[in-house]
């Protein structure tokens, strides 16, 4: 099935309580899907078709402050309208899942898959001192498994997590394993809005407060629970780096075009490695200086104009010579055109 | 707190001539004196509790001078980002069905910024109340202009009075949603004398039994004050609003059951 569509069957799997979305390319077939497939019928899921990608994500609020598991998707320009609301999320610290199904940007930009939107994702979007969980996908059974892993980490830590997919594995086909069906949640964590008992004090979900004090010590019990984000949950995969003098560092479809250059390259006698992060917020930092310690040059690969190697920079810390590459606009970079560049900027540069 | 003398003489259960409802916080409301929201608190709390509905109420307050309704009401309540209050508490009512879902907005949060939510939950016949607080005026920013300002009414960003001509008209909002199918009942009412309040707390009343019988959007809209806004004194302001707002925002049922 198409990555879409497995974000769709797999959120009904995961007992997702709701969905709300508005149709962008290239994630649309996830509203289609949800709304062909009819959950309300079957698991009690309720799935809507808001007026706009600012409804939808305060939909994802109201929901959430319920306790409820609430999910939204879009593609880049209505990820930009989202982010007032994902602010606002991130600042009541409620648990949700967001699927950007990343295209060519800025503005209207291109329908065809990028990765332009790394900053925008993992370091902030919206305003305010805050920080959403991003796992990047690279095959279609990822993009299954990360609706679950998403909720996961969203209720662990009462935090968005953020899947940044890309318009080409949103739209391709792969074979995908599903879980089985969970049920949805019968029990709704103390904090949620569900109507004041006796036994309680009321629940009052917000990102206010007028106090500066009390806004000062809000924000560092935010960049704490961030920190243990950092120490607990930074996912990352490796590639022939055991014997690598040279690393290219790629994520989501960038990654997957850069398993094949490490191949044609090692063909060619040169001896490189692949890191490929899952989780972009919290970044592989730790593991990322480790290997700048083994190897001659480090190859940032993204279809951006180099977002993620400031991050791969500030990893490195000097220790080795960093490089971005990356073709723009919803190109996606040929294997042969990562181990030219490679070649001509990390070992000849 | 102020000692008032002889205050514990004449607080004594035999001279008690009114309770507020303990559904009401006693913290102290952020309201200017004279102000219409602690009337419009203090009766739609009045109808919560009296409906037994405390531990079946969920509220949506806005951005405004209302923003710390959870402050003031003794329920569970979220508070939304500016003008999302319909479509946050649309999802509210979608997945928790059972419990009483309102929205408590001013006219800059409901008729500017939250024009779409408003009207898509409306047209989609959202089984929610949205209470509409119109005082025609941003109050909480200093008392700028807002959608529903009047012609040649002064504000701090109309100051030589609102020009429909590069302003725009004032909205009536309530007419546009009574209009639409998904309203069920729609009503325009104020709380500046104590037959008003009567008015627009049975109008409350019959809003929570609508959304027990699951009959789609009921809307109120509270024409309401602004003394400091509006640089009068609260009674000014209340002559003021019966003499110049009203005749725009006539006070009644724009739309009623067919029972």
């Amino acid at each position: 099935m198409k990555g879409n569509e497995a974000v769709a069957e797999a959120a009904i799997r995961a007992g997702a309580d709701g969905y709300f979305g508005y149709p962008i390319t290239p994630q649309s077939e996830i509203l289609e899907y949800l709304m062909e497939a009819n959950p309300a019928e079957t698991t009690g899921m309720v799935v809507l078709q808001a007026e706009s990608e600012v409804a939808a994500i305060n939909m994802v609020y109201g929901g959430a402050a319920c306790g409820k598991k609430v999910m939204t998707s879009s593609s880049s320009p209505g990820i930009s309208l989202k982010q007032e609301g994902i602010s606002y999320i991130a600042g009541a610290e409620l648990p949700c899942l967001i699927v950007n199904v990343v295209r060519g940007g800025p503005g209207l930009g291109t329908i065809q898959p990028a990765q332009s939107d790394y900053f925008q994702s993992v370091k902030g979007g919206g305003h305010g001192d805050y920080h959403l969980i991003v796992l990047a996908p690279a095959s279609v059974q990822e993009m299954a498994d990360f609706v679950d892993l998403g909720f996961e980490l969203a209720f662990k830590y009462r935090n968005p997590v953020l899947m940044l997919s890309d318009g080409a594995i949103g739209q391709m086909m792969e074979k995908v394993y599903l879980s089985p069906q969970k049920e949805r949640l019968k029990v709704f964590a103390e904090w949620a809005t569900t109507g004041k008992p006796e036994t309680r004090e009321r629940n009052i979900i917000t990102s206010l407060d007028l106090d500066p004090n009390g806004q000062e010590i809000f924000n560092h019990k935010l960049q704490e629970k961030y920190n243990v984000i950092r120490e607990n949950e930074v996912r990352y995969e490796e590639f022939q780096t055991e014997d690598a003098e040279y690393l290219l560092v790629a994520y989501g479809t960038s990654a997957r075009v850069c398993q094949k250059s490490v191949q044609l390259a090692r063909e060619q006698g040169i001896k490189v490695g692949l890191l490929r992060p899952i989780t972009l917020f919290p970044f592989p930092t730790k593991r990322i200086n480790e290997l700048a310690d083994k190897v001659k040059g480090i190859l940032s690969v993204e279809m951006s104009a180099g977002q993620m190697v400031e991050d791969v920079l500030l990893s490195v810390n000097g220790k080795t010579d960093v490089r971005h590459f990356g073709r723009l606009g919803g190109i996606v970079t040929t294997p042969e055109e990562v181990v030219e560049n490679l070649k001509s900027n990390i070992i000849g540069g | 707190m102020l000692e008032i003398t002889g205050i514990k003489e004449i607080i004594k259960p035999e001279n008690l001539a009114y309770r507020k409802t303990s559904l009401l916080t006693d913290n102290t409301m952020s309201y200017c004196p004279g102000c219409g929201h602690g009337t419009a608190h203090r009766i739609l709390a009045e109808v919560i509790d009296e409906e037994g509905l405390k531990s079946q109420t969920i509220g949506v307050s806005p951005v405004g001078c209302s923003v710390l309704l959870y402050n003031y009401i003794d329920i569970d309540i979220q508070q939304a980002a500016h003008g999302r209050a319909p479509a946050v508490a649309t999802a509210i009512k979608r997945l928790l069905p059972d419990k009483f879902v309102f929205t408590y907005q001013g006219d800059g949060d409901l008729a500017a910024i939250g024009t779409a939510e408003t009207i898509h939950a409306c047209n989609r016949g959202e089984n929610i109340l949205i209470i509409f607080v119109n005082n025609g005026i941003y109050g909480m920013t200093g008392g700028q202009m807002a959608p529903t300002t009047l012609a040649g009414m002064k504000s701090t960003t109309s100051p030589h009075g609102r020009d429909v001509k590069t302003m725009g008209n004032p909205l009536k909002m309530t007419d546009i949603v009574a209009t639409l199918p998904g309203t069920y009942y729609v009503t325009r009412q104020s709380v500046h004398t104590p037959a008003n309040v009567r008015k627009t707390k049975k109008a409350i009343r019959k809003a929570v039994q609508y959304q027990k019988l699951d009959r789609g959007t009921c809307f109120i809209e509270i024409v309401s004050n602004c003394p400091s806004g509006w640089r009068m004194t609260p009674t000014q302001s209340n002559k003021w609003m019966e003499e110049t707002m009203f005749p725009y925002y006539p006070l009644g049922d724009l739309k009623v059951p067919e029972e």
